[in-house]
This record gives C-alpha cells, structure tokens and sequence, in this order.
C-alpha cells in the first residue's frame, strides 16, 4: 500500500486557500449576468431573451434576479449590446426577513459544523458541485465543516433541486429531525425559484415554499466555491452578497 | 455477417422479409430518402412482431412513445440493430375509447418500465403485465388521475390521497428470518434520491426492489406547449451531469423535423463537447467507485482529474457542465483552432494521469477484491433488459449509437468500441478507462482536422413534424422523441434516457450479495436518478 502513500505525497497539495486568499483559477465560476448599469439601446432585446423572466427593466438599466438565472447565457451570446457579466463566486446571500444576523449560527458553531445534503429534485450538477467540496481541491474539512449522513446530527441542511412532489415529506421529516438551532441553505436556481421546473403539478416553486431558508446560493448550478461562501456566510465567517442586481440593501430579502 | 450493400437495400430486404411473413397484416411505409422504416400493425400481430425484432433479429427496444389524438391513441414502439442505419419504428393504432392494449413485456422485457410509465401517466392498461401500479406515481397519488393526458392541467398542484400510515411494501421473498431493510430516499453523504428496499437475512441481501422516481419533475408533461427554444432548456437541465448529450440529441430532433443541415464545423464542435462531457462524466464515475471501496489516495487522484476537466470545460465554453451551447442548427460559440488543440493537449495530459491511476489500482488486490465478481451481469441479462452504455459493454454487448446510428459526423471516425465478457463491477471500471481513452483520441483527431465556416445554420422557424434523436450520452443510449405543432411549440416530448434503461436491469447485479457489497454494485453502475426521473 506504500505505493499510494507515496503518490499522495507527489500529488502534492491541490486545495485552494479561499477564504484566506482569494481564488484566480481559470475555470472555477461560470460568473452571473451583471445587468447592466448604464442606460442603452437594445435593453429591450436583452430582457426579452431571458427565459426564466430573471431580467427584468428598472428605469433605463437591466435589474437581475439571481434566483432565478439558468445560466442559459441568452443574454450574453448572439445578441448585441449583451448584458455585463460578472465573474466571482462569493455569491451567497442571506434571505432573512429582517437581520442578517439573525440567521447566523453562533460562534461555537464557527469551525465545527455537520451538514446534511438533502436532494429535492436537483438535476444532477448542482449535486455534482456540492460533492467536489468534499474533494482534495476544496476539501471543506480545512474549515471544520463535514457532512454527516444523519439529519439528527446536523446544524445545515443543504438542499437542491425545486423540491418535487415525492420528496417534499421527505424533506419536511429530514427538517424536524434536526437538533436546534438549525439552518437552512437553499443551493441552485432550481431550489430558490423552481427555476425552469417548478411551480407545476410535480414541482414546488423551490425550498421556501416548503421550509423556511436561511442563505440562499444561486446559480444553475452554483459552484464549490459559492457553495462554501454560503457555509461560512451560516456561520458569520463570511459576509452576505445579494441575490439582486442592482444589490438590495443588506442583502435582506428582496420580494 | 454479410453487410448488405447500402441501406436502401438493407430496407428493402426488411420490407420483403415483413410482407413474406405478415402478407396484409401491415403496412410498411419506406421512406429510402430518410433511410426511415413504418410499419403499421393490428393488434394480433404487434406482440409477434416486436418479438421477432426483439429476439429474432436481435434489435434493442429504444423506446415506447405514446401520442394522445382527439379520436386515436398513437402508439410507438421504437427498436435500432447494427443492420440498419435508422431505427425502425413500429406503429399500433387504437380509438381513444379503448384503453387495453397488448403487452409486449413477456416477449421484449426491455420494455417492461416503458409500459408501466405509459400505465402510470396515461391510464393505458397493458394486458396480462404482471406488475401494473404505482410506479412513477406514488401512493399518494389518487388512482385514475393521469399526467400525461392532454385533459390534464399541468400548473395545477393535485390533491394528495391520504394514505394508510401501516402501508407497506409487498414482500417477495417468504422465508423465515427475512426482514425488509429500507435504505433512502434520504441516504449516505451524498447521494441522489432514491429508495431502496433489501430483503435480507442479516448480512447476505437476497434481493433488492429499487423504488425510484422520487424526483419526477413531469418534463415530458411540462414541456408540452414551451416553445422549442424552452424545450432546450428542459433537456439540457433535467440531468446537469449529462447535458450536452441529451440537448444534442433534442437539436438534431429538431434539425431532422425542420430538415436543416448543420455546418461542418458545428459538427465538429459538437463531437470534442460530447467526448469532453464523457470524460468528465467517466473521471467522476471512476471516483466514485474508488471512493466506494473507500480507497482514499485513488477517490482523491480521480476526483482532481474529474475537477480538472470540469476547469477546463469552464475555461473554455464559460460553463462547467457545458450548459447554453447547444442549439438547434449548430453551437452558440466558436474556438479558435488554438484554443481546441490545447485543450486537446490538456485532455491528452488528464487522460495519461487516468491511466497511470489504472496501473495503480490494477495491482492494488483489496481494492480488486472488492470490485471482482461482484454485481455480475450476464450477457443473457444484458440482452433481455435492453442494458446501453458502459454497463452493457461490460457484459459482452457492444452497441454503441455513435457507430450503429452515427450522427454528428461520427460517421467519419472509426469508433472501437471497448468490450468485456466478465459482467462484474471491475470490468464497469475497466470499460469506464478504455472509453475515456477513446474519447481522448477522439478529440485529438477532430481538433486536428477542423473544417473552417459557420457553426450555425441560416435562422429557420420550426413547421409541424415529428422526429427521434438520438446521442450516445456518458451512461449510454439516450433517445429524444419531439413532436413540433402550431408557432414552433412542442406538443410531445419523449425522453428515455440510459439511466431509465439501465436501472431497470440493476436488480439483475443485485441479487445475493453481502451488504457491503451494496455501494459498490452502486459505483460500477453510475446511474443517475436525475436523469432516469425525469
């Protein structure tokens, strides 16, 4: 078994060092539509081709909603005057209804936390994405964070997908199987809006409609390094982005 | 075998070959053009002709479409074989106030889930099929509501049915100290939902019965009505791990309805996206197989190759799964002939990283005993269930759309397809490697030779029409069936995705094993639910 030993030693280590340094590898983040501030012709063009209605016109700019951006790129390519786009992934946001602190968990929670991934219907990237913070490139154990297979043993309960019909009991017993205080993080367009799925005879329109959400993290599907911003934004490491543009106060809900 | 010369002929000799045995029991249309074959049957001999296709002829069933007419229910039943180069589709016809039909089931056991889907979602009763019910719709549902009828309003949320708190599943196996082990849909670290019920003794699991779709999002239902263009988001999200695959195989549905040509590059371009999906898809595969044997220096060497290739995806197209590129006509982005040679290069150096990781694990025994004989496939089983992809091909059957059906310029590039005999979960994960070095050949040799000029077809609107498209996704055969109606919107969508084929034939791996042989049966089959769900 030398020989694995060995080969792991060689490999070396591959981890980022987010959230202390920022991370610049090529190929980490598809980045978000970032609307676009200044007024100009075709805005018109631009709203019109976004299928989910995540666009939309405030004034003579483009506003966006991230939760409900598919990641289709309708409003970037094949059209003039496309919208701005923003690279980053420090996407995650929380959606309490008056303080952002409020949805914090305490201090003592802050380099020890269990989490438990519950699929609601997720189409297998977002899925995907959450697995690789697991892995040698984002390994979340560095931050004190590790999945646990039990709801009974765990503060976060990340869930994907727009919630389907056979899953929402599920979901629900997962939910009041938990220990508080507990918190809820919504991850993927699919699991804040429904997005192209939800609301239909098979789907919810998304977790909140079920249970209530803490921090949401966009995108479709959001990647590894967004997924731990909204971990470390549960536990106050981290600072709340917003899930509109232009950004909403506080990152507070924006309805 | 002897090749018969060209595919007109190979019709031909089908059609002689049908009017010979059913003289005035079919009508067989021959469209040589579009190389397409219709046959038309009654009832008393659709059965005896699906099995002559079936086990005769040693077609695969790709597929069961069932199309609602304000007068007639339409009835599909779609098979492709290595003669042909088209598949064959098998019409059946019934007026709207009947509801029984034949099943083809005994004879054609692939498509044994198709019938009972079509039983589930559109009320249809398939005669003498052993085991019709609750099967994409749960218990909850209230019985005699079907989805997929066009009376049905798909917004609407349904009134759930209360159901028996001391309901529990049927037990199959009678024998004293056997008890029911219910594993999901709420399971391990990571995984998809699913429900899994073992009857077991204790250790050894005699049987498992897989309870599934409990991610049934209703896309086929869903979709009808969205334009084509919403479509596309439909079948490029419902399985994000395989989504280039399955919107390519919805484009050329589109492109075979609308009958336009796709330019030479954008073929091109489609080819190095579709290998480069598979071996991304196969990296991660192969993670989770070592990762299920809890080798953990091998989980951790294939998972930075499968982050790797998801980094290079992204860098190049801007999305890491390869979403928004697809599109009816062609691609929405172009590379320069630079850009595509080094990700050739790139691809060449993570695929040589896999197979150092094969020579390792190839002589790693504990990680071989877990994986050798176990969940054992049999050629037999393989064929009856219809298995597609890797999983089949590890049980002797080599049939592989991007030679059978070619598409997309496959036609072009000689495709070897990876074979094994033994079945077992080793010879999954050998077959996961030989492909990804094909894959990786293949994108050297298309990037090499790139044609030059557009990527996209002149616009053109969508008329009326029907067409099957087909892909050989990462896990296997995927074939999308796309009925176009009025404005360009979709009346019907079909998908059957390998995942649905192949979960079907997983009891076949799982049948008396030791418990913790169940993850790894698991691994070496790689199946998604997202994708099989629908």
């Amino acid at each position: 078994m030398s020989k694995w030993v060995l080969k792991g030693l060689q490999t070396g280590i591959k981890t980022t060092s987010y959230p202390d340094r920022e991370e610049t590898a090529p190929g980490i983040s598809p980045g978000l539509p970032g609307g676009r501030k200044e007024a100009g012709n075709g805005v018109h063009v631009v709203i019109s081709r976004c299928p989910t209605r995540a666009l939309s016109q405030a004034g003579q700019r483009i506003a966006v909603d991230y939760r409900r951006c598919i990641h289709c790129f309708r409003c970037l390519r094949g059209v003039q005057s496309a919208a701005d786009w923003n690279s980053g992934y420090e996407w995650a946001a929380s959606m309490a209804a008056n303080d952002d602190a409020a949805s914090k968990l305490g201090k003592a929670f802050g380099r020890s936390l269990h989490i438990r991934f519950v699929d609601g219907g997720a189409c297998g990237a977002c899925l995907s994405e959450i697995e690789q913070i697991n892995k040698p490139f984002y390994n979340i154990h560095r931050l004190g964070f590790f999945i646990t297979p039990t709801p009974r043993e765990a503060d976060i309960l990340l869930v994907a997908g727009p919630v389907t019909d056979h899953m929402r009991l599920p979901i629900q017993k997962a939910y009041a199987a938990m220990p508080t205080p507990k918190r809820v993080l919504a991850i993927g367009t699919c699991a804040l809006s429904g997005g192209i799925f939800g609301p239909s005879f098979a789907s919810e329109a998304g977790v909140p409609e079920l249970i209530s959400v803490d921090i949401g993290v966009p995108g479709c599907p959001p990647p590894p390094l967004a997924i731990i911003h909204g971990l470390l934004l549960a536990v106050g490491r981290k600072t709340s982005a917003s899930l509109t543009f232009p950004e909403s106060t506080g990152g507070r809900k924006n309805s | 075998m002897e090749r018969p010369l060209n595919d007109t002929v190979k019709l031909k000799n089908l059609y002689e070959e049908i009017a010979l045995r059913w003289l005035d029991q079919v009508r067989v249309s021959l469209v040589p053009q579009k190389g397409l074959c219709r046959m038309e049957c009654e009832a008393s001999v659709l059965v005896e002709i699906c099995s002559w296709f079936f086990s005769e002829l040693g077609y695969n069933f790709a597929s069961l479409v069932v199309e609602e007419e304000p007068s007639q229910w339409h009835l599909r039943y779609i098979f492709y074989g290595d003669l042909e180069n088209r598949p064959i589709h098998i019409l059946y016809q019934m007026p709207k106030t009947e509801v029984r039909v034949p099943s083809i089931s005994h004879f054609v056991h692939a498509a044994d889930w198709h019938e009972r889907e079509a039983e589930d979602l559109f009320g249809l009763v398939f005669e003498e099929h052993p085991r019709l019910g609750d099967f994409v719709l749960h218990e909850e549902w209230p019985e005699g509501v079907n989805p997929m009828r066009a009376d049905f309003d798909s917004l609407k949320p349904y009134v759930h049915r209360e159901v028996n708190p001391d309901w529990r599943p049927a037990r199959i196996v009678q024998a004293p100290g056997v008890f029911m082990m219910p594993i999901g849909p709420i399971y391990s670290d990571f995984a998809e939902a699913a429900h899994f019920l073992l009857e077991t003794v204790g250790e050894d699991v005699i049987r498992i019965i897989p309870r599934f779709f409990y991610k049934y999002r209703g896309v086929e239902k869903i979709a009808e009505g969205r334009t084509v263009d919403q479509v596309l988001l439909l079948a490029e999200r419902f399985s994000g791990t395989s989504a280039f695959a399955h919107s390519l195989a919805f484009c050329q549905a589109v492109e075979e309805i609308s009958g336009v040509e796709v330019p030479p590059r954008a073929k091109a371009l489609r080819l190095i996206l579709a290998e480069l999906e598979r071996l991304r898809h196969h990296a991660g595969a192969i993670a989770g197989i070592c990762a299920s044997t809890a080798l953990a220096v091998a989980t951790s060497q294939a998972s930075i190759v499968e982050e790797e290739f998801l980094r290079i995806s992204c860098a190049l197209t801007g999305h890491r799964y390869l979403f928004g590129l697809n599109t009816p006509g062609g691609v929405l982005m172009d590379f320069s002939n630079e850009a595509l040679r080094k990700l050739a290069d790139a691809v060449q150096g993570l695929f040589k990283k896999l197979e150092e990781l094969k020579e390792m694990l190839r002589f790693s025994s504990s990680f071989l005993d877990r994986l050798e004989e176990v969940g054992t496939v049999s050629p037999e089983g393989a064929v009856s269930y219809g298995l597609v992809g890797p999983v089949a091909r590890a049980s002797g059957i080599t049939r592989d759309l991007r030679r059978v059906l070619p598409y997309s310029g496959y036609e072009k590039m000689e495709i070897i397809t990876p074979c094994e005999q033994e079945g077992d979960g080793y010879a999954r994960l050998r077959i996961l490697f030989s492909e990804a070095e094909q894959s990786a050949n293949i994108i050297r040799q298309v990037a090499s030779s790139l044609a030059s000029g557009p990527i996209l077809s002149p616009s053109f609107t969508v008329p009326l029409g029907a067409a099957l498209g087909w892909a050989e996704a990462p896990r296997g055969a995927a074939f999308h069936w796309v009925r176009t109606g009025e404005d360009g919107r979709v009346d019907r969508y079909r998908v059957t995705p390998p995942s649905f084929t192949n979960w079907h034939g997983f009891h076949l791996a799982a049948e008396d094993f030791a418990f913790q042989d169940f993850p790894i049966i698991m691994a070496t089959f790689g199946l998604s639910n997202a994708e099989s769900d629908r």
